[in-house]
């Protein structure tokens, strides 16, 4: 496995050398979406909180580095550094709200939060420019003094995998530390965990600020990259997205989101070249998914290796 | 007699009408070994769910340690020295044998909140853990995912959990419920030696009198939420009242 | 003060409508313990099932108001059977998961078939018009909208409780494994409470049509009405859903009047501020979670 992991890495370093354009284009929204996934799935997969408005902070990346570089013209490095403080405090403030009832309240109130966010980005034309979203911020340069041509879609994709890889690193370690062994055994029966001496609210809180933590990374690297930041990046569809991906590719593998994000980014750009209804595609597969291949493509695979 | 360890006066709680407990008092001595009986109903695992905090008690207060531990949250409570077990399974199936008595001890010793070192390179929790295992006979098994053990391992390996957290006072909830003989004797023998141990004190409910009268140094009997009886083995034997209520129903010794 | 009071009336056939649909929801989550993220998709199927057979057909309103929520109900019937049954022994997470599959699905199939467009359906002759209140012109139609509620309120009172089949649903709702040994049907009753929240949620649809545009976002915007009302309320408490939708009425009534600024997230803060003052809700049952 470590193996595969190196030739992939080298591969999608290398990528921009021998792939067209559009490829590239294609790759830098996979590693943002897979970051995005990944960062839901810590508190979906690890934790076992299902949250419908984790792309209010992937919005909240997006619009704070967006406005970060509109008004202030700060190097992309301040704006992500600035973007994810901006989300990190959103999921503090939604997640203190939300854990503290079951499942079934999480679920419902996360929705509901997201959509509020969602209200804001439309009603607060003065700052978000409602609909429109705000574009024409600019790239000027990436920060501790690196001399790099971020409009350049390559090295912008370098900078993306780079950052990507990172933050996927610390997520790692996390699910693999004493906290992510907490949250797995939080995910399986909360209530044990809590007659262990633990506050498990207070740690599926926490689970829940990190992973809107890197969701606004996630959100921050789209919006240069997507040269707008736009409600519908708030909206409740948007927190479907990692939703499908992480189960497609398999809850509670680490990899399973970024597997699910090249799969779903893949077929999307194939889909809509043909319809514009995805969204149905979409819903409909995720009830195909839940009911019969609940595990995804990479859970599956694991399970074969394994054995189990 | 010394201060009492735990010490429970006028405990109710009603749901809705119903009394479930109804003004329940319960003074237990530091090592001291408790068996708390009474038919089905009798509101044996409420009295339970107030002192370990998973219910708040409609009036009373529980007293632990000459802290008063009325409502408090489960974790506080646990972390106070008080551990329960459960009647049904509750162990962590997705996790290995290992791994569940690690979430105790991870939270013993506060490194609950450590993220950015790998749970399996902390040397001392993973040794600790094992030799939790081991005096559980479960050894062999630190590296099998809880949810293939046999039924009899679970059960062991939730008494693990218990333990792990170092309480001075151990609530079990029918310990031996579902167990073979085999396994019964094997579990018996083990919370005498570790009652023995003068470590613990214990709290424990049990359908089996057999186990009731080998293990209790007193029983309370409880009936319809109220108490019945208390006394010791021999008191309660001879209560003609619990043996009309109780223990009319089932083989005696 | 005509100002208060036609506020305080906006409130009410507001609060109305948000009644009907959250009971729904509220019914299906008692029974089910699962929140239906697609609550909102049949509310919006009602209002679109209207709209064909009033707005194309040229049928009267009234037999839309039957028709409507029996169509709506059966798609809840197949919805249940062919896909939620399937998940009912697994963890609550999966039921989640599916009713919200459901929602993006009937949301995109409504774009698909009646486009992104507004559509609307014109009141029924009876219902047009104003009339005088306490010196405030009040549509003919919003009173019809209190006292259909209020109809709905009264009916479902005595449906839980002076009736065979209320006890078993509730019985159900208490304990499943209970209700199948004293020889209920669970199965059955499951299928039909969904089918009874769609329909009520259906109803709300019809009653809507009229009143507000149909287009495919309606949907989306009650689903997280509803929701703020069953969190106000107390989810499966069924006065607190009225109290609920009471409140997120007069958030709306007086705060579209009175702070239009902030209207869109007054709805929001007031279920924050419930959140942090009692999180079980209003009226909910203690710290069932």
């Amino acid at each position: 496995m470590p193996a595969l992991l190196v030739v992939l890495l080298a591969a999608l370093a290398a990528l921009p050398y021998f792939a067209p354009y559009f490829y590239i284009f294609v790759a830098t929204e996979i590693l943002i979406m897979g970051l995005f996934a990944a960062s839901f799935n810590l508190i979906f997969g690890y934790t076992g909180m299902l949250s419908f408005g984790h792309a209010a902070f992937f919005g909240m990346g997006a619009y704070a580095c967006a406005l970060l570089l509109l008004h202030f013209e700060v190097s992309l490095l301040t704006a992500i550094l600035g973007a994810m403080l901006a989300s990190t405090l959103l999921a503090a403030a939604i997640g203190f709200l939300s854990v503290r009832l079951g499942e079934v309240y999480f679920a419902m109130l996360t929705l509901a939060f997201g959509m509020m966010v969602y209200a804001v980005a439309h009603q607060w034309r003065s700052l978000t420019n409602g609909s429109d979203g705000i574009t024409g911020f600019r790239l000027t340069e990436f920060g501790l003094g690196l001399d790099l041509q971020l409009f350049n879609p390559a090295v912008y994709y370098h900078v993306v995998l780079v950052v990507v890889v990172l933050a996927s690193l610390v997520l790692y370690l996390i699910t693999r530390s004493s906290f992510g062994l907490m949250l797995r055994a939080i995910s399986e029966n909360p209530e044990r965990v809590a007659f262990c001496g633990v506050n498990e609210r207070r740690h599926r809180l926490v689970a829940f600020i990190i992973a809107g933590l890197f969701a606004g990374l996630a959100g921050a690297l789209f919006a240069p990259f997507n040269r707008v930041a736009s409600p519908d990046m708030v909206h409740w569809t948007q927190s479907a997205e990692p939703v499908l991906m992480t189960i497609l590719g398999g809850a509670g593998y680490f990899l399973g989101p970024f597997f699910g994000a090249a799969m779903f980014v893949l077929l999307e750009t194939w889909i809509t070249s043909f319809t514009e209804h995805w969204m149905l595609l979409l819903g409909i597969a995720l009830a195909l998914l839940v009911m019969f291949f609940r595990r995804g493509v990479l859970g599956t695979l694991l399970d074969k290796v394994t054995g189990r | 007699m010394s201060e009492p360890i735990l010490s429970v006066k006028d405990l109710r709680k009603s749901f809705g009408g119903v009394r479930a407990v109804d003004g329940v008092s319960l003074d237990v001595q530091p090592r001291e070994t408790v068996a708390l009986i009474g038919p089905n109903g009798a509101g044996k695992t409420t009295f339970y769910n107030m002192i370990s905090g998973r219910m708040k008690p409609t009036a009373g207060s529980v007293r632990f340690q000459d802290q008063d531990i009325t409502g408090l949250p489960p974790h506080t409570i646990s972390r106070l020295g008080i551990s329960r077990s459960f009647q049904i399974n509750n162990v962590f199936t997705e996790l290995s044998a290992r791994q569940n008595v690690e979430v105790a001890l991870t939270a013993l010793h506060r490194k609950h909140f450590s993220m950015f070192r790998p749970a399996s390179r902390n040397r001392a929790i993973q040794e600790e853990a094992d030799a939790v295992l081991e005096r559980l006979g479960l050894r062999h098994l630190s590296d099998t995912r809880a949810g293939v053990l046999s039924y009899g391992d679970k059960r062991l390996l939730e008494i693990a959990i218990v333990l792990a957290t170092r309480p001075s006072l151990v609530l079990l909830d029918e310990p031996t419920a579902g167990m073979t003989p085999e396994e019964t004797r094997h579990v018996t023998q083990l919370i005498k030696s570790l009652a023995a141990s003068g470590d613990y004190t214990f709290l424990i409910t049990e359908h089996d009198m057999h186990v009731v009268f080998d293990l209790a140094d007193r029983i309370l009997v409880m009936h319809r939420g109220r108490r019945l009886a208390e006394g010791t083995p021999e008191e309660i034997k001879a209560d003609p009242e619990v043996r009309q209520a109780y223990l009319g129903e089932e083989e005696v010794a | 003060m005509q100002s208060f009071i036609a506020a305080l009336l906006n409130s009410l056939d507001i609060a109305m409508l948000l009644f009907v649909i959250a009971v729904g929801l509220n019914i299906i989550f008692g029974v089910l313990n699962v929140i239906n993220f697609a609550h909102g998709g049949l509310y919006m199927l009602g209002a679109y099932f209207t709209y064909m057979l009033v707005g194309r057909l040229g049928l009267p309103f009234w037999p839309a108001l039957l028709l409507a929520p029996l169509a709506v109900a059966a798609v809840a019937v197949v919805l249940e059977r062919l896909v939620l049954r399937r998940v009912y022994d697994r963890h609550v997470t999966d039921s989640l998961l599916l009713t919200f599959a459901l929602l993006l699905i009937i949301d995109e199939s409504v774009r698909m078939i009646w486009g992104s467009g507004i559509h609307v359906v014109r009141p029924p002759d009876l219902l047009r018009g104003n009339v005088s209140f306490l010196g405030v012109n009040y549509p003919v139609y919003s009173l019809f909208v209190i006292l259909m509620g209020a109809a709905m309120l009264l009916a479902l009172w005595a449906l839980f409780t002076r009736t065979r089949l209320g006890r078993i649903v509730r019985a159900a709702a208490i304990d499943r494994d209970m209700a199948q040994t004293v020889g209920i049907n669970v199965p059955l009753v499951i299928t039909g409470v969904f089918a009874f929240g769609a329909w009520m949620a259906a109803v709300g649809g019809v009653i809507a049509a009229p009143m507000r545009a149909i287009d495919p976002g309606m949907g989306d915007k009650i689903i997280i009405e509803s929701f703020i009302v069953v969190v106000i309320g107390g989810l499966g408490s069924f006065p607190g859903t009225l109290l609920g939708a009471l409140v997120l009425g007069f958030i709306h009534g007086f705060g579209g009047r009175y702070l239009p600024e902030i209207n869109l997230v007054l709805p929001y803060i007031g279920m924050a501020l419930v959140l942090l003052w009692r999180p079980q809700g209003l009226m909910g049952r203690g710290a069932a979670a």
